[in-house]
């Protein structure tokens, strides 16, 4: 599955569950069907525009990383 | 439908505040704005209450009878509305309904949030539980982390810089400053506001609005009417509550708050008025670059002129079109569920000629703007004097 980063941000202050892995990219990618999924990156960061491949999926999170 | 007046508000500061309990403050409201309408509480025909996590902050439910009993409010109906941070713009919305449908003469809205006795990151996932928890929240997002996404796009989109958020942090800190309720009192400068502690890029500290307790309350009434009880009765002139997907990623431009342009388009509509008329606004600025969305999508300016027409200044308090007198849910504070009733208060303050060093000069009609999660609930109202 691929598609190309929508928008994009780096979390410094998560959520309680979340804290160990911060910080962390999320990222919102506009898949080559059209449709948008919330997701995250693995690997090196992202920007809007980038190509990304689905990598992974991790309790149900799609994982993203450049193509 | 009858024309209804706000008649009575009732506010306490905002702040965190260690010895107050959620109860305490939404009563101390709800008897301020009685007061303020020379009301006893046996006049109220129906009380409502917006509030958004009390249950997860508080850990106490059937929130609406439990505050209106000790304010001596039994036998009518008590309804907690929850729409996320719109919560108390809901429960305002519809009980003006109510009373514009004629089912109450007299009718009590509070909004209340208690939400500094929790730890930021349980405050963090409380605040969360307002997104998309299958998508969003399992993926990690936070509320700064959904805004932080808007405002990437709004850069890309419309050349949007990090300095235009920190002036609308600097314009609403200047404007807390002046507001003796406000929570932070702090003036602070670019510099400052460019070099907060990162939150989510391109968020900082300084983009994101308080962590706040607090609760604010206002009497409704037909407006044929209010002169029994306020000299300074303020008419809903006009009013719409709409809605958008919750997720993030189901909206087609996330640049846009599209409930919020609904939302006005109604609220002018029905007020006889466009944007240009509007001569003060509280917005929902519960992160800078909502500021900007807000007076976009609310038609004070075109799409991306957002973060240029408040860096020149014209969104000040001395400015064309003053926004968030009150200093904003950034410096005001933002205690979840008493923002929508707060800036309804705020803006009847400046609408009475009330609202001391922070008064402005033209005060006849004025906007409220709450919203709730990333743009799912959005509220808009008009105010002006009777």
């Amino acid at each position: 599955m691929t598609g190309t980063v929508y928008t994009e941000t780096l979390i410094h202050s998560a959520p309680e569950a979340f804290v160990s892995e911060a910080p962390y990219q999320l990222i919102i990618v506009t898949l080559d069907s059209g449709t948008r999924l919330t997701g995250r990156v693995s690997g090196d960061a992202v920007e809007i525009g980038d190509a990304v491949i689905l990598a992974e999926e991790r309790n149900g999170v799609p994982f993203f990383r450049k193509k | 439908m009858r024309p209804v007046a706000i008649i009575g508000i009732g506010k306490t500061p905002f702040g965190a505040f260690p010895d107050r309990d959620l109860r305490s403050l939404a009563v101390d409201s709800g008897n301020k704005a009685l007061l303020d309408a020379g009301l006893e509480p046996k006049a109220v025909e129906a009380f409502y209450l917006g509030n958004f996590a009390g249950p997860s902050f508080i850990g106490q439910s059937h929130l609406a009878p439990f505050i209106a009993g000790p304010m001596g409010i039994t036998g009518v109906p008590c309804t907690r509305v929850e729409a996320a941070c719109a919560s108390s713009g809901s429960a305002f919305f519809h009980a003006f309904s109510a009373v514009a449908a004629g089912l109450y003469e007299v009718a009590l809205v509070t909004g209340v949030e208690k939400m500094t006795s929790q730890q930021t990151p349980r405050v963090a996932e409380i605040l969360a539980m307002a997104g998309e928890c299958g998508t969003e929240g399992k993926a990690g997002a936070t509320f700064p982390a959904l805004f932080a996404m808007i405002a990437r796009r709004h850069m890309y989109q419309y050349g949007t810089k990090k300095e235009h958020l920190a002036a609308v942090a600097v314009k609403n800190h200047a404007n807390g400053a002046k507001n003796p309720d406000a929570h932070m009192k702090k003036i602070i400068t670019l510099e400052q506001a460019m070099a907060g502690k990162p939150i989510a890029d391109p968020l900082n500290v300084y983009d994101c609005s308080l962590v706040s307790d607090g609760a604010a309350s206002v009497v409704l009434a037909p407006l044929d009417r209010a002169r029994e009880w306020t000299k300074k009765p303020i008419r809903v002139l006009g009013i719409a509550q709409t809605s958008d997907f919750v997720a993030l990623d189901r909206k087609e431009d996330i640049t846009v708050l599209q409930a919020v342009r609904t939302a006005a388009a109604k609220a002018y509509k029905m007020a006889g008025v466009g944007p240009q008329d509007i001569q003060l606004a509280e917005v929902h600025d519960c992160f800078t670059i909502a500021e900007i969305l807000a007076i976009e999508d609310l038609g004070f300016v075109s799409k991306g002129e957002g973060g240029p027409y408040t860096a020149e200044g014209r969104t000040a308090l001395t400015g064309e079109r003053p926004v968030n007198t009150s200093g904003g849910l950034k410096a005001k504070g933002h205690p979840v569920g008493a923002t929508g009733v707060a800036q309804l208060c705020d803006v009847a303050l400046q609408i009475r000629g009330e609202a001391g060093d922070r008064q402005v000069s033209r005060h006849e009609l004025g906007l409220a703007q709450n919203l709730g999660g990333s743009g799912a609930s959005a509220v808009v109202t008009i105010l002006a004097a009777a």
